[in-house]
């Protein structure tokens, strides 16, 4: 008990002559560090504003090469598969509902909080439109480095292809025709998700 | 100049403040240790021996609703309805980061009138249990290269809890480990889910028997085929084959086929319900009845 209450004390006499140490230092400052007002974060940063684009409201990425390579696979043959997803209109209504359902879900919301939602809902809309075969060019960028930075896990792919099924599901496109379009997206799944499977042991 | 001091300390607080949010953000934000986020169905049923599959096949599937950074839990209750035998079984699975499935299962066999037939007393049971591991090597049931399955390695380790009368029926041994390496496959395209499994067993009924006897000491190789069609997100229906070995002297054992629809009708459970033929069974043949399973997975 004695010896506690002895190291309690040290600590504190320790503390206290830090904390003096500190305060002589501050007084002794020859000069008032200028107000935080008079800061620019940004620019201390090297952060650039982005200004949106006037017409479609979409913010900027950084220079790519446009091709429909980057949609990431081939696109169907013939007009079956864009038939039974109700053709462009039914794409659009099938990839804004499905980006509207993650928006809301509390599983994955959080990855769209900083995200240009305007672009993400025309490029995905893009994207599942040409794999479709439904008359359209893929502008986006490849999965990899449209997806760069967000920390996905294969949850989070399985929570975003739930949102997917039940906007088909709500566009009365057949579960067949659901199977295989998501046979076109299931092989890119370790180009969208960034964190893997979690190791076992740790690594030596 | 006195006032800069107070400013100071308030700014290091500040700083201070906004490292310890930081800090506390990580665990705040920790993944969860069950994530429940399997697609429905991908988790498999639970076989007759225990670990995730088919109703008669192991798959390469690992137990579970946890995804690769998570661990899944399932447990399950099966009941099979023979001309002359009653099975019921239960157990419980663990999956680890979708690449190691750990389980035990305790099977309990009813022979009701065969058991007087037999000299064993009307109602005997032949009771197991079997602990059994998986190790996922390679490749995704859902994702990656659509020609890639899944494929896993597995032991079964089966004690037959009757070993003086599966002795005296002539069986080797009341121990088993039975050695698996199975490839299973959901090809989205056709909505169909393919699954092979080779067997290293000398499993007499299952093990229910015990292992090896008078025909056949050792271990044979064995077949398991099942082919599924997903017919929504919540049913599949499909049809199973396995290829057993006939290790006993007394007694002929034959391949055991199933037809199988397993739905979900909500995230966390899955019913089984089968038409199943085991063949001849302690002499009694044309062993075919009903399957129902109940697995409860997170």
């Amino acid at each position: 008990m004695g010896r506690t209450m002895k190291g309690i004390r040290v600590i504190a006499i320790s503390a206290a002559l830090m904390l003096s140490a500190a305060s002589l230092h501050a007084q002794q400052a020859p000069q008032e560090p200028p107000p935080e007002a008079a800061v620019d974060w940004d620019k201390e940063f090297g952060v650039t504003e982005k200004t949106r684009d006037p017409v479609t409201g979409e913010l900027p990425v950084d220079p790519y090469v446009q091709s429909n390579a980057n949609a990431g696979a081939a696109p169907f043959k013939g007009d079956g598969m864009a038939r039974a997803f109700g053709g462009k209109d039914g794409i659009r209504r099938i990839a804004q509902s499905t980006v509207a359902r993650s928006e809301a879900d509390p599983r994955i919301k959080a990855i769209f909080e900083k995200h240009d939602m305007g672009r993400l809902r025309r490029t995905l809309f893009e994207q599942f439109c040409y794999i479709l075969n439904a008359g359209c060019d893929y502008t986006g960028r490849a999965m990899p480095p449209s997806h760069k930075g967000l920390g996905t896990t294969r949850a989070d792919l399985n929570a975003l292809v739930e949102n997917l099924q039940a906007a088909m599901r709500e566009n009365r496109v057949p579960f067949a025709a659901q199977n295989r379009f998501l046979a076109k997206l299931a092989p890119m799944d370790r180009h969208v998700t960034e964190r893997g499977e979690k190791r076992l042991l740790p690594r030596r | 100049m006195p006032f800069s001091t107070p400013k100071l300390i308030l700014h290091g607080l500040r700083r201070t403040a906004l490292g310890a949010a930081l800090l506390l953000a990580s665990p705040a934000q920790a993944e969860p240790l069950l994530d429940d986020a399997k697609l429905l169905l991908t988790g498999g049923v639970t076989s007759v021996d225990g670990a995730s599959g088919g109703g008669l096949a192991t798959w390469s599937t690992i137990a579970g609703r946890g995804s690769e950074r998570a661990i899944g839990i399932s447990a399950h209750v099966t009941g099979i309805a023979l001309p002359d035998y009653g099975w019921q079984s239960h157990g419980l699975a663990l999956g680890i980061h979708d690449r190691v499935e750990l389980a035990y299962a305790r099977v309990n066999f009813d022979t009701r009138a065969v058991g007087a037939a037999l000299g064993l007393g009307r109602g005997f049971r032949f009771n197991q249990d079997i602990f059994s591991a998986k190790l996922r090597l390679v490749g995704d049931l859902v994702y990656g290269p659509a020609l890639l399955p899944a494929i896993a390695v597995g032991a079964a380790h089966k004690r037959s809890l009757d070993g003086a009368i599966v002795r005296a029926v002539g069986a080797a041994a009341a121990k088993g480990t039975d050695f698996t390496v199975s490839a299973t496959k959901l090809l989205l395209s056709r909505s169909i889910l393919v699954n092979a499994t080779a067997r290293l067993t000398r499993a007499n009924q299952f093990g229910l028997l015990g292992f090896g006897g008078g025909k056949q000491r050792g271990r044979t190789v064995q077949f398991e085929g099942s082919l599924a069609w997903q017919a929504s997100r919540r049913l599949a229906l499909g049809g199973e084959f396995r290829t057993r070995p006939d290790n006993l002297g007394i007694a002929q054992e034959n391949d055991a086929f199933d037809l199988f629809a397993a739905w979900a009708p909500v995230r966390n459970l899955t019913v089984t319900a089968a038409y199943v033929d085991v063949g001849s069974v302690a002499t009694f043949k044309g062993q075919r009845g009903a399957l129902l399973s109940l697995q409860a997975a997170f």
